[in-house]
């Protein structure tokens, strides 16, 4: 892991504990990433992965721990604050705002920090990324199928120019094909320099794609470093990746 | 049933309706994004035709200013009684907000009756509020015809503001998933306070047409057009706009047809027939007539 000597990260979590009520869901995660990477949260549900990304991205307030994004404690900050210091989150089952337009879906994702010059620019880029919402770009979010709000919902959140993008189980609930679009459609973001940080269940394409990964247990980070390190493993293969290594299990 | 009777019903359920889908809407808009049935909303009305009664009566400033200071007077409330009284307990449960709601109402209730009188006080309206006109055969007030009027452009901006403005999509994404909008960078402080100015401005709207239709306030007025506006939002559907313009008028209407049609001696319990009906209404359509988009319960 030469890059996390060369600079500070990105973003960096240093012993961080989540509760829902008197629940602890996280017990001590610390993780970074850095600018660029593609790191990727793997486990079982449960595992503490979709809190992580809800506590980084302000929804949830962590009990302790601390939280620094581009050289700022932001510890505690508020959901909008975060979003627009330069986070983005493509929430997990994907939050379209089911009557409003595709247009519009867009035009929210860049609330924070909007500017109408590069909005028109992103809007050519994404209709050559994503040819189905020039088609729909009028017609309500909710009428769309999961694969397209997939798609909607990683525009919205790319609009905004984040420096930090989450994608919460971007391939949950999606036919193979689907997935495999999603897929190289990460591989795509990350050769733009885009910085990743991506949780899933499917491990096994997760893992494939990773520059770096985190695998998450009963809300403790279990293995943390690349993927084709850990890929020898056998017992992390057994209990994280399920019995068909690599297969579409999520 | 002749044509000039057809029209003057149609003129009653229409101006009628108008009001009640102003009142609707102010409750609408603030429980959309909040999740919050305001109960303090009728006194956001009563603080308006306080202040309509006061200039009225001890200043001569000209009807426009007054109206204005009015609707003003109510706007303020509504964002003070957001920025006061809610906010501090916007992180808690829904029932401390609804309980807090109901403190608001009751503490605001107590001023009027200590502060001015707890007796009704007449509210000068401009006369020609009251003046008689004739529209095709039909004599009615001309407020009818201003309420329409008002309620007709009130809608058309509100449809501008909600369609083609940044700040309207916003607050039509926080009122269907407010994390989610919050995620995008939309703050919660500002779509909640701009909720309650735009409650407050219906309420002051309001204050001045059921002030011109009784004539008079008393610190308890708030309570009837509150019920109103409730039953309007059940009917309507609690989480669409568009609803509560329908559920007004559709109040309105069932209120006009029983009106006419109930015998002189149940007339006067046509308030009971009217909840009977809601009650019926409830049991088949619970969600209201239009759904609306909303998915999981208020945060943050």
């Amino acid at each position: 892991m030469s890059n996390c000597t060369e600079n500070a990260p990105i973003l960096q979590i240093s012993d961080l504990y989540v509760a829902y009520g008197s629940i602890l869901a996280l017990h001590g995660v610390s993780l970074e990433v850095h600018k660029g990477e593609l790191v990727s949260i793997c486990g079982v549900n449960g595992a503490g992965k979709s809190t992580v990304l809800k506590a980084i991205s302000g929804v949830l307030k962590p009990r302790s721990g601390s939280i620094r994004f581009k050289d700022k404690d932001v510890t505690g900050w508020k959901p909008e604050h975060l979003h627009k210091l330069g986070m983005a989150l493509v929430p997990e089952g994907r939050d379209i705002f089911p009557s409003l337009t595709v247009e519009e879906n867009l035009r929210l994702g860049a609330f924070g920090r909007y500017q109408a010059k590069r909005f028109a620019a992103d809007l050519e880029d994404f209709f050559t990324l994503f040819p189905i919402l020039k088609e729909r770009y009028h017609q309500a979010g909710g009428l769309l199928s999961g694969g397209e709000q997939q798609m909607l919902a990683i525009a919205r959140g790319l609009i905004s120019h984040p420096d930090l993008l989450m994608m919460d189980e971007p391939s949950l609930g999606l036919s193979p094909n689907r997935v495999d679009q999603i897929f190289d459609l990460i591989i795509e973001l990350k050769s733009r320099g885009i910085t990743i940080l991506l949780v899933e269940q499917n491990a096994g394409r997760a893992l494939a794609i990773a520059d770096r990964a985190y695998l998450f247990s009963n809300g403790r980070v279990e293995y943390a470093g690349r993927p084709q390190d850990m890929a020898g493993d056998v017992d992390i293969t057994s209990v994280y990746l399920g019995s068909q290594k690599g297969g579409d299990v999520g | 049933m002749n044509a000039q009777v057809l029209l003057e019903f149609a003129i009653n359920v229409l101006s009628m309706g108008s009001l009640y889908a102003l009142i609707a809407l102010g409750l609408v808009f603030v429980f959309g994004i909040c999740k919050l049935i305001n109960f303090a909303y009728g006194e956001f009305i009563t603080v308006s035709a306080y202040v309509l009664y006061l200039l009225g009566v001890f200043t001569s400033l000209p009807w426009p200013l007054v109206f204005l200071i009015g609707i003003l007077a109510s706007v303020a409330i509504g964002f003070l009684s957001e920025l006061v009284a809610f906010r501090p307990f916007r992180g808690r449960s829904l029932d401390a907000l609804l309980v807090t709601s109901f403190a608001v109402s009751v503490i605001m209730q107590r001023l009027f009756q200590l502060g001015i009188s707890p007796r009704s006080k007449a509210v000068p309206i401009p006369a020609f509020f009251n003046m008689n006109v004739e529209l095709l055969g039909v004599i009615t007030p001309l407020r009818n015809c201003l309420i329409i009027g008002t309620t007709l452009v009130l809608l058309i901006v509100l449809v501008i503001i909600m369609k083609y403005t940044v700040l309207g999509v916003a607050m039509r994404g926080a009122s269907e998933n407010f994390v989610t909008a919050r995620l995008m960078g939309v703050p919660a402080n500002l779509v909640i306070s701009v909720a309650f100015i735009i409650s407050g401005f219906l309420a002051g709207v309001v204050a001045i047409f059921w002030s011109a239709r009784t004539g008079s306030v008393e610190p308890l007025m708030g309570m009837s057009p509150l019920l109103i506006g409730f039953i309007a939002v059940v009917i309507g559907g609690m989480h669409s706009l568009p609803g509560a313009v329908v559920g007004g008028f559709v109040y309105a209407l069932i209120a006009n047809i029983l009106s006419l049609t109930l015998p002189t001696s149940l007339l006067s319990f046509r308030d009971a027939f009217m909840f009977a009906i809601v009650i019926v209404f409830l049991v088949l359509k619970p969600e209201g007539l239009m759904r609306g988009n909303y998915q999981e319960e208020r945060v943050g």
